[in-house]
């Protein structure tokens, strides 16, 4: 199993570097591009919550837990990324879900990147512990 | 992102040149703002160099879908990947879109 970490200031200046820090990571363990993609999507998702909303008055720090499995035998590859900030309690999976089957027309603005992370990823769940969010996503392949 | 617009038998082409990321959405609406003010009727959107489409993208593709439709015009998103065509079922976008 590999484990690392990235600590970034929670600003979106920063999504690049987030990005390249999990597709790194993903790729070393020979993660499926196509998964790839999915887990970079939803933890951009998450990230930018975080940086628009978590810290009002000032820029706070952005952590990012990662414990990838690669594919073994009789075993199949897992990742797991916990998202943490010590921002403005926040759980961002309590939103409803939206009307996808609305027309362009009656289509508002909200909701869709929160509703993407938790059709992609295979578990989501969220926390508040020792003031801290804490947003945890799996994924296996 | 690198966005090519080009100019062929009346139609605007948007060619997408990576990711459709929540840094790279204000980039594409506000060259889709800018190149669709003059009577534009027919929009394609080739996608075959971005496999990769967040929310905020998604929104910058309704924006121009919905002004499309204001205009009476017609919008093709061409070339989708299998990642970003499940991107487009599981929000309904697949529904909106025209995608060929």
């Amino acid at each position: 199993m590999i484990n690392r970490q990235l600590k970034t200031p929670a600003r979106l200046s920063q999504l690049e570097e987030v990005l390249a820090f999990l597709e790194q990571v993903l790729e070393e363990c020979g993660c499926p591009m196509k998964v790839v993609t999915q887990i970079c999507v939803s933890v951009e998702e998450i990230f930018v919550n975080v940086a628009n909303y978590a810290y009002p008055d000032d820029v706070g720090e952005c952590v990012l837990d990662m414990e990838v499995t690669p594919v073994g035998t009789n075993q199949k590859g897992r990742a797991q990324i916990c998202i943490s900030d010590d921002g403005k309690p926040f759980d961002p999976l309590a939103k409803s879900d939206p009307d996808i089957t609305l027309t362009a027309e009656e289509r508002n603005i909200g909701g869709l990147g929160i509703w993407m992370v938790k059709q992609s990823m295979d578990h989501v769940e969220y926390e508040y512990v020792n003031h801290q969010n804490k947003l945890t996503l799996v994924k296996t392949w | 992102m690198k966005i090519d617009v080009r100019k062929e038998d009346g139609k605007k082409w948007f060619i997408l040149d990576g990711r459709l990321d929540t840094t790279a959405a204000p980039q594409l609406g506000s060259v889709l703002e800018e190149e669709l003010k003059d009577d534009v009727k027919e929009v394609v959107i080739d996608m075959d160099r971005c496999g990769y489409v967040a929310s905020s993208g998604l929104r910058v593709i309704l924006q121009a879908q919905k002004s499309m439709n204001r205009v009476g015009g017609s919008m093709v998103v061409k070339n989708v990947n299998e990642t970003v065509m499940e991107v487009f079922e599981m929000t309904g976008f697949s529904s909106i879109l025209t995608i060929e």
